[in-house]
């Protein structure tokens, strides 16, 4: 742990019990399976997913973070499904028109698949606790990261996750 | 007794807060959230107010930018220009002009869930200096839900008094100079209670110790039954006031917004404080008008009991150890009626500028007193005797009226 | 002096009060579009603000709570 580790872990006394565990919960559970309308008119299953390494960004238009990320994820795409991987962007907004103005915009436009999650189901059963939040999933199925927040330097540690789980 | 006609004039009071209050606004009104740097911004606002013989004009502007991802700084600056005939002004002096310079710089640092900010500001005006420093810590939590913020800030003035040398220029009199120290405590809450509803409450604490009134202001007192005179005001050199406030912002489902605020205010020089606030905002997406525009509306009423050493004429000389006549302590009610009109555009060849805003902001004041006479009646203007002098203490009540405009630039990337 | 006292006594309650954490937070981050608009921030351009603040503190003897930090997004 890093000299920034004395203060946290005084702060983390009073907050720990209630955030620690939300902002890197590691677990191997089996993801919860979703279908959802995606963004040109396709539904999107996660099951059709199942043998790549699935990253799931849960977005909004309205979050500042999320939209400066966008680029970064494509890019994160374009390298690595190659290897067997997938980026998936699910959209939280109840209605699709701010993200698609605002997907229409981006001078790097987005290919990877986007689901709308417009009732929040899918966020409400990945338990999501901030925006954005980052989910990684591994061949097999099962949850093995979740990451909260994006600060410029995370792409570092998105990294890092995919790269261990291709090489499963 | 004739009124001294040497070169006196009447400071706007509470300029010791300008400096502070800047400096809070400018926290607490950017947006400022705790596990957020605010955003970039650059403001460029022009000012004018008119109303009571008073006109203060002026520009104002605010650059703020943030470095890396944990670390934001804001610069502003501003002049007043002041072209003074109040109504004290009139009974007992002569009119002048003056210009208030301010600057200040505020640095905001992130660290998780937190915001420390620390600010410093600078007031300077012929007769008086400010110098105010301001630390802050807001906190997120309970999922971003809640946000608590603790604020401390202490000013220390200086006032000094102009009097007119032996050529006519104004220089500060060598034989006057008081210091006035003031510190604020502040805490806040600020609470989401549903996804459409944010409630906010505050408490702050200010006190003040040593010179509280202004070196040019007079209070007046009866001779006999029909005659008046006047002596300087006389105030504590302590005060401690302490207030309370809540406000409510709600979404509602066709895009607009409607907010209310009620401010509780006492404090140890026995005054109590009212102040009520609604506001509406409509944002017109490409409506009929062309463009993005937004258009808010705001009623505010402000109710205050006097101090329990203001009077608008005292009995005697020397009636008692504290003695004020500044309308500003008086017993009154007032209402601001404001509207304000933004327009919202993007420049596509600048693609690093991600909104920008015209506003427009007109307020109207109207201010009556219950327990401060127009004593122009009396006294005349500017030592110019009314034709029909009314006797001390049955001139009509003051009211006073005031027009408040604005016009600003912003720019945020 | 009573002041800090106060404040202190108002911290830890504040700070204590994340230690309950069966209240789940009952505003999702996924819903916070609303909050997140602009038009629902409270006050204006800051220096808009400070200036009618001004006005008011020079006309009126009440001053202070008028400001206040949070809502938004929530975004981190």
């Amino acid at each position: 742990m890093s000299a920034v580790s004395v203060k946290r872990i005084f702060k983390g006394v009073v907050l720990a019990a209630v955030f620690a565990s939300a902002a890197f919960a590691t677990s191997s559970s089996p993801a919860p399976a979703f279908k959802l309308p995606g963004r040109g008119g396709k539904t999107i299953d996660l099951s059709q997913f199942k043998g790549q390494v699935v990253m799931i960004n849960f977005w909004a238009s309205w979050c500042v973070p999320c939209r400066q990320e966008m680029p970064l994820l494509e890019d994160i795409y374009k390298k690595y499904k190659p290897m067997g991987f997938t980026m998936l962007g699910v959209n939280v907004e109840p209605k699709q028109q701010d993200a698609e103005a605002f997907l229409a915009k981006l001078s790097k436009p987005v290919t990877f698949p986007v689901a709308w999650d417009a009732d929040s189901k899918v966020s409400a059963l990945y338990k999501v606790k901030g925006m954005p939040t980052t989910v990684f999933i591994d061949r097999k199925g099962n949850v093995r990261e979740m990451h909260i927040s994006y600060r410029a330097g995370d792409e570092n540690y998105y990294l890092t996750q995919i790269r261990t789980l291709l090489k499963e | 007794m004739r009124p001294d006609t040497g070169f006196r004039r009447f400071v706007i009071t509470c300029r010791r807060h300008a400096a502070a209050a800047g400096l809070l606004a400018a926290l607490f009104i950017s947006g400022a959230h705790a596990g957020v740097l605010p955003e970039d911004e650059a403001d460029l606002l022009y000012f004018r107010y008119d109303g009571g013989g008073v006109q203060v004009q002026g520009p104002s502007m605010l650059v703020r930018k943030s470095i890396g991802d944990h670390v934001s700084i804001e610069a502003d600056y501003l002049i007043d220009m002041v072209s003074s005939a109040s109504i004290d002004v009139e009974t007992s002096a002569s009119p002048y002009d003056d210009e208030r310079t301010q600057y200040g710089l505020t640095a905001s640092f992130l660290h998780g869930k937190s915001t420390y900010t620390v600010g410093y500001s600078d007031s300077t005006e012929s007769d008086y200096l400010a110098k105010t420093m301001y630390a802050s810590v807001a906190h997120d939590m309970f999922g971003d839900l809640t946000t608590v913020s603790f604020s401390y800030s202490k000013g220390d003035n200086d006032v000094f008094r102009n009097v007119k040398d032996p050529d006519g220029h104004k220089i500060n009199d060598p034989a006057f100079h008081e210091t006035l120290e003031t510190q604020n405590f502040s805490v806040g809450v600020s609470q989401i209670i549903t996804k459409n509803l944010i409630l906010q409450g505050q408490y702050e604490v200010i006190t003040d110790e040593g010179w509280t009134n202004s070196p040019y202001r007079s209070v007046r007192f009866f001779i006999g039954t029909d005659q008046q005179g006047q002596q300087p005001e006389v105030y504590p050199n302590t005060r401690t006031s302490n207030a309370a406030s809540i406000r409510a912002k709600y979404f509602l489902p066709y895009r607009a917004a409607i907010d209310g605020m009620y401010r509780f205010y006492t404090d140890t020089w026995g005054i109590v404080g009212h102040t009520a606030e609604l506001g509406y905002v409509h944002p017109l997406d490409n409506a009929f008008i062309g463009g993005n525009w937004i258009f808010e509306g705001r009623l505010r009423y402000y109710t205050q009991q006097a101090a329990d050493f203001y009077q608008d004429i005292f009995p005697r000389a020397d009636f008692s150890n504290f003695m004020a006549r500044d309308k500003e302590l008086a017993t009154y009610s007032a209402m601001t009626a404001g509207l304000i009109a933004t327009y919202e555009f993007k420049i596509d060849r600048f693609p690093w500028l991600s909104k920008g805003q015209l506003n427009f902001r007109y307020d109207y004041m109207a201010v009556d007193y219950d327990d401060f006479r127009d004593a122009r009646f009396s006294l005349g203007s500017f030592g110019t005797l009314p034709d029909e002098p009314f006797a001390p203490g049955t001139e009509p009540l003051y009211k006073l009226r005031a027009n408040i405009f604005q016009f600003y630039v912003s720019a945020f990337f | 002096m009573r002041i800090l006292r106060g404040l202190l006594v108002l911290s830890v309650l504040a700070f204590g009060a994340t230690g309950c954490s069966s209240i789940e937070p009952w505003v999702k981050p996924y819903d916070r579009e609303n909050l997140a608009d602009p038009i629902m921030a409270f006050g204006h351009a800051p220096n808009s603000q400070a200036f009618l603040d001004h006005v008011f503190d020079s006309r009126e003897g009440s001053r202070g709570a008028t400001g206040g930090a949070g809502g938004g997004c929530g975004c981190n």
